[in-house]
């Protein structure tokens, strides 16, 4: 069985806000080409884990790994990361237009100082049409619906032309329909070869899309593929008690990593 | 009808007065769009240690002002990032030690005290042809900076974490916002007062901000708005013998009023 290489590897990762501790010895694999989902009880350290793997927060142990640099040296490779934040992250009442927003995927690509040139409106213009936002490009962002919002944030993100793809709670506020579609567009962007990390309070409707499930409640205990390990018996073992990890890369050719943890 | 441009006082006041509306008005989109409103008035309140200092030091009371400045706002800044302060309280501790600060100063010395007072409510129509050259210089320098830096400081301001994702060095864009913040508060001082300054920082965006759907309609809005509030304010206080800084920042309000009113009056 062949193994693509890691994009996303943690090892015994520890995350303290202070004195208190949001994750507890991680660690985590997530080979290239995934698409995993990240869930777990609220306050569980989701985003926190997020946000390590992206380089905002340092762990105070252990050693966060993407595209096989440390995160918080990640320096160019940075542009490969599309992103789309939590919704409260942003002011909606902002005023600036749909097209404005997803050609903000372009600037780390530009640099400093330099304006948007063809190549980067024909970018916003195929990620607009990837997501279906195009007719919507002069509207201001604060007249869309939640999942019109969220399509233009993905716009965004795909206007990075990404290589790794990470959401933070990307259908919290959207409706069930306008979820589905946006797990589909997402399966979409995996089966073109970009990895997908994606944080996620929906777990039964997320398993039918994703390859890999993690779950966390400050420790990881497990992770691996959603028909496996997403049993009752887990699920409540994961709310109720520490926490577990399952990952696992897409059917039926990748192998499932798990990690040993001592509980 | 136009004879208030044949004094030169008036000259330097309109010249001055247009950068410096031109100036708040730029700044303040970013200001009222990252919710520092009381930045602007800390700082400016701070520029008050800042230049009660100068007096005592014997240099320059507007150098020694941006030098103060700078450092209250970079303060102010790393206070709220490393201090795990909200930006509110922050401003607080610095607003109130800064201004007590200045306060303290002049009871050490004795006969500044009328120059301090037109530095608290200003005085546009006794700008002189240095204070001129030096609010055109510093307005300059900050304009280029945001004019160079458009794409970054809007990304910053509308979505930080996702610009830091990406790479776009944020940490070091905010202290640079923070630092043109107290570059435009100093310059203004001198011509529309402390107290004034952080409402021409804050309403001219304001009343922009009710009227605009993107971020380059705000910003040109604001810009236009800002110019508007000096002119009509210095020729009305001109005529209308009314003190000039106090009416710049009444037409400021005025405009911000018919802004709601039209937003509220027009079709959807």
């Amino acid at each position: 069985m062949s193994e693509r290489p890691p994009i996303i590897q943690l090892k015994g990762v520890t995350v303290a806000y202070g004195t208190v501790q949001a994750l507890e010895d991680v660690n985590l694999t997530v080979p290239e080409g995934a698409f995993l989902a990240i869930i777990g009880p609220n306050g569980a350290g989701k985003t926190t884990l997020v946000r390590t793997i992206l380089g905002l927060v340092k762990p105070v142990r252990g050693e966060v790994l993407v595209f096989g640099r440390p995160a918080t040296a990640l320096g160019r490779l940075r542009r490969e990361i599309g992103y789309v934040p939590q919704m409260h992250a942003v002011d909606l009442r902002f005023p600036v237009l749909v097209e404005d927003v997803v050609m903000m995927g372009r600037y780390a690509r530009l640099g400093l100082f330099r304006r948007p040139g063809r190549a980067d409106r024909a970018a916003v213009e195929r990620a607009m049409a990837r997501v279906g936002v195009v007719d919507l490009r002069h509207r201001p962002l604060g007249d869309l619906s939640g999942g019109q919002r969220q399509r233009v944030f993905l716009a965004r993100a795909l206007a990075t032309e990404p290589r790794l793809l990470v959401l933070d709670e990307p259908t919290t506020g959207v409706d069930a329909h306008t979820s589905r579609s946006l797990y589909e567009l997402l399966r979409d962007f995996q089966q073109e070869g970009i990895t997908v990390l994606m944080v996620s309070h929906d777990i039964g409707v997320v398993s039918q899309y994703v390859d890999g499930v993690a779950c966390v409640n400050r420790r990881l205990v497990a992770h691996g593929r959603p028909d496996v390990v997403l049993t009752d018996a887990t699920l409540s073992e994961m709310y109720g008690c520490q926490a577990m990890f399952f990952h696992h890369g897409k059917a039926p050719h990748m192998v499932v990593r798990m990690e040993e943890q001592e509980q | 009808m136009m004879d208030f441009w044949h004094y030169a006082f008036m000259q330097r006041a309109l010249l001055g007065g247009v950068m410096i509306g031109l100036l708040t008005a730029v700044i303040g989109v970013y200001v009222v769009l990252r919710g520092m409103s009381f930045i602007g008035a800390g700082v400016a309140h701070a520029s008050f240690g800042g230049v009660a200092l100068g007096f005592l030091l014997g240099i320059d009371p507007l150098w020694a002002a941006v030098a103060f400045c700078l450092a209250v706002a970079w303060g102010i800044g790393a206070v709220t990032r490393r201090g795990g302060l909200k930006e509110d309280t922050a401003v607080g501790i610095f607003f109130a030690s800064t201004m007590a600060f200045g306060v303290l100063l002049i009871g050490l010395m004795q006969g500044y005290n009328v120059d301090l007072f037109s530095y608290l409510f200003g005085s546009i129509l006794a700008v002189t042809a240095a204070d001129l050259r030096m609010v055109l210089g510093v307005g300059t320098l900050v304009l280029l900076t945001v004019a160079l830096l458009y794409k970054e400081f809007l990304f910053i301001t509308f979505d930080p974490e996702t610009a830091r994702v990406n790479g776009v060095p944020e940490p070091a864009l905010y202290y640079l916002l923070l630092a043109l913040v107290a570059l435009t508060i100093v310059v203004s001082i001198k011509v529309v007062g402390i107290v004034l300054v952080s409402a021409l920082l804050v309403t001219p965006a304001a009343a922009a901000y009710q009227l605009s759907r993107s971020f380059g309609k705000m910003m040109a809005l604001s810009a236009v708005f800002g110019v508007l509030s000096v002119l009509v304010g210095l020729v009305a206080s001109y005529y209308l013998n009314t003190a000039s800084g106090a009416t710049v920042v009444l037409t400021a309000t005025l405009i911000f009023g018919l802004a709601m009113l039209w937003r509220r009056l027009r079709p959807a």
